[in-house]
């Protein structure tokens, strides 16, 4: 044993592995690709109980390859002759299951369907961008091409002059829109959730009712409340200023309910037992309950950003100077032929913000999703 | 029979009772529920009972509302011919672009749920994007552009389908399905989001249960494990996609034009916008809008008794 190997020695841990942290064991397998793949194969074919057999077979073979590299043969050697156990063992099939209810043709042709209509989706995106770069005379090609010749960022450059040129500056209107944004998404994160939190935890009366009344609430779209919402804005002084799209954004129904429901999933034990340790609802709400949902606040962040970011307030504000940034631009896009490349251009700026955000934030979401365990 | 009159009486008031001592019990609750129970009350309930109460009144913004009990709604269903084309293209749309925007979204996310991480978030950014990227639909209007300079037309000419320029969004006969078209490209919005989150929520336990149970394919997989751990992600989705589907106006409005040819792509929701915006017709305005709730209403109850029998 005093020249144990460093390699074996690993094989010896992660066969140790095997039996307690199955799982973590399958994941590395998907994700880490440096993962020793004999360990990995042993682990997924202990969790099919018909092969219990094979992999004890599987385990006097590590021991032979153990004894054998006792023996003083190289490392090298050693990791051959394990190799052509195994494939004596197991017929390695082309394709790797994943999963003992999975077939390999579905899975192929599910992805090759996936990618398919992967590209039929993104290419109206792919081609809103090209068409931005397109200098004017290619976009009254004919026969119109898909991708551009001479790209350039001209049509970007002529949408900034345009917009400087304007009676109000470019950076006020952006400033509109992001203070708009961010004000409107911090309250409604905030409101949201601790209302969130009391319906999702607690048994009140009245309660339930009001979530109900909330998720029929999100079926109203804009255009129904406006003339009533105009009437109640203008009783409450708030026409033409920031608040009156600010405000209503905090009680958007559908971050509530969102939010709520992923607070259900928490474990009310966790809850209990920080109230036995003595914190008051408001030390919950902060420090038990906030940290546990941040997939859902990411999510409303995102929801509540991208209805605000393209927020045109045409009929709440009315002093140009207060205006935002996506009614400029429609006005510029509305501007006929002359202005077809600025109007490629807008749409690009439009859509570049909240597909940014949600790239950010996605990764993040994602992460925490997988990380946050929590079962009850 | 006073006896029990009594003693309904008797128990109302105790659960009364019991009622306010819980309430005052839970302050709290009430505390942290307040500030947004305030403003929804302030900007989404109240316009929404002022909507109603208006439906029955003849309004027009600068005289005091008359009340004309239900003139607005019989002269919607009997007079209006063109609230019927409109409600006749809303269902179209919405019967085909509803559920099948409603099952593309989870179907995607159920497929990209089982593959590598990054592969993954790459997907989830490729479908939702259309639905989050501001006004791009316009970029239809270019592929499907009237003239020899729209990508079909220019497609169909040079393979010898056709000969003249097809009228995309000035055609009747195109017009709608066109529009169905773009509004399944951008329906993998919010519920397709919850349905990615849920699913990966699900817990992993529960499918190792189902191998010993004898679960063969994925399919009996998402009908057994999946969908009913799926529920309440399957309830938003559908609220979703019933406000998509029945809101329709902003793609039609932008592709066909405002008014378009014979009303062939008008919604609802354009017909209210008609009246309330252009002609300042708030009465009407609001009996349409009030019709549109209650369509909408219907259909969630519909689709939630649908669901509850998902996994049985």
């Amino acid at each position: 044993m005093s020249n144990f190997s460093p390699e074996n020695n690993e094989i010896r841990e992660e066969t140790g592995n095997v039996t307690t942290d199955l799982d973590q064991n399958l994941d590395n397998l998907e994700t880490d690709e440096t993962f020793a793949p004999e360990a990995g194969e042993a682990a997924e074919a202990s969790l099919e109980p018909a092969e219990f057999t094979v992999s004890d077979e599987y385990k006097s073979s590590l021991a032979e390859a153990i004894i054998s590299s006792e023996d003083g043969t190289s490392k090298k050697r050693a990791g051959k002759k394990k190799k052509d156990d195994d494939e004596e063992v197991y017929k390695k099939p082309l394709i790797k299951r994943r999963k003992p209810n999975r077939s390999v043709a579905g899975d192929i042709f599910l992805y090759i369907f996936l990618a398919f209509v992967a590209v039929v989706m993104f290419f109206p995106i792919v081609y809103a961008v090209e068409s931005a770069l397109k200098p004017l005379d290619e976009l009254f090609k004919f026969p119109p091409k898909i991708f551009a010749q001479n790209p350039t960022l001209d049509n970007f450059s002529d949408l900034f002059v345009t917009l400087s040129k304007s009676y109000v500056s470019f950076s006020r209107y952006l400033f509109n829109t992001v203070f708009i944004t961010f004000m409107g998404t911090a309250g409604h994160l905030f409101i949201a959730s601790m209302a969130a939190f009391v319906l999702a935890k607690y048994e009140f009366p009245g309660g339930k009712t009001f979530f109900k009344v909330v998720t029929v609430a999100m079926m109203f779209t804009g255009y129904v409340t406006g003339i009533p919402n105009y009437i109640i804005m203008s009783k409450l002084g708030m026409i033409d200023t920031y608040w009156s799209i600010i405000i209503p954004a905090f009680a958007s129904p559908m971050g509530l309910f969102l939010m709520k429901q992923f607070m259900e999933g928490l474990p009310t034990s966790l809850i209990e037992a920080a109230k036995i340790d003595g914190a008051t609802e408001w030390k919950v709400f902060t420090s038990i309950v906030m940290p546990n949902v941040k997939p859902a606040w990411l999510t409303l962040i995102i929801f509540s950003v991208q209805g605000l970011w393209n927020n045109k307030a045409s009929a709440l504000i009315y002093s140009e100077e207060m205006k935002t940034l996506p009614y400029a631009m429609q006005q510029i896009q509305a501007g006929g032929i002359a202005r077809t490349g600025e109007a490629a251009a807008v749409l690009v700026v439009l859509m570049v913000v909240p597909i940014t955000i949600f790239i950010f934030s996605e990764s993040q979401i994602l992460e925490t999703m997988a990380s946050s365990g929590l079962k009850d | 029979m006073s006896q029990f009159v009594n003693d309904y009486i008797k128990v109302k008031k105790h659960n009364f009772r019991v009622g306010v001592k819980k309430a005052r019990l839970s302050k709290s609750c009430y505390l942290f529920l307040a500030p947004y129970a305030i403003l929804f009350t302030t900007f989404f309930i109240l316009p929404i009972v002022i909507s109603i109460i208006f439906s029955f009144t003849y309004y027009n913004i600068l005289e005091p509302p008359r009340f004309i009990g239900l003139h607005n709604y019989l002269s919607l269903f009997l007079e209006d011919d063109i609230f019927l084309i409109s409600i006749k293209n809303t269902f179209m749309i919405a019967i085909i672009t509803g559920p099948l925007g409603y099952i593309m979204s989870f179907l995607f996310a159920w497929l990209i749920n089982e593959l590598p991480r990054w592969v993954r978030s790459v997907a989830v950014v490729i479908f939702y994007a259309p639905s989050i990227a501001g006004n791009c639909y316009v970029i239809f209007s270019v592929f499907f552009r009237g003239d020899a300079y729209g990508h079909i037309n220019a497609f169909l000419i040079n393979n010898g389908f056709i000969d003249a320029p097809i009228l995309w969004f000035t055609d009747p006969r195109y017009m709608l399905n066109v529009c169905m078209g773009v509004i399944l490209w951008m329906s993998l919005g919010t519920g397709f989001l919850s349905f990615v989150a849920g699913l990966q929520g699900v817990d992993k336990s529960q499918f190792e249960a189902g191998y010993m149970d004898g679960i063969k394919n994925r399919w009996q997989e998402l009908w057994y494990i999946t969908l009913p751990s799926m529920k309440p992600m399957l309830m938003f989705g559908a609220i979703m996609s019933i406000t998509q589907a029945f809101g329709v106006c902003d793609v039609t409005m932008a592709l066909c034009g405002y008014p378009s040819t014979d009303y062939a792509a008008r919604t609802i929701v354009t017909h209210l916008f008609d009246y309330g915006f252009t002609r300042f017709e708030m009465g009407y305005a609001c009996a349409i809008a009030t019709i549109l709730f209650l369509l909408m209403m219907l259909c969630n109850k519909a689709i939630q008794s649908l669901l509850a029998r998902v996994g049985t």
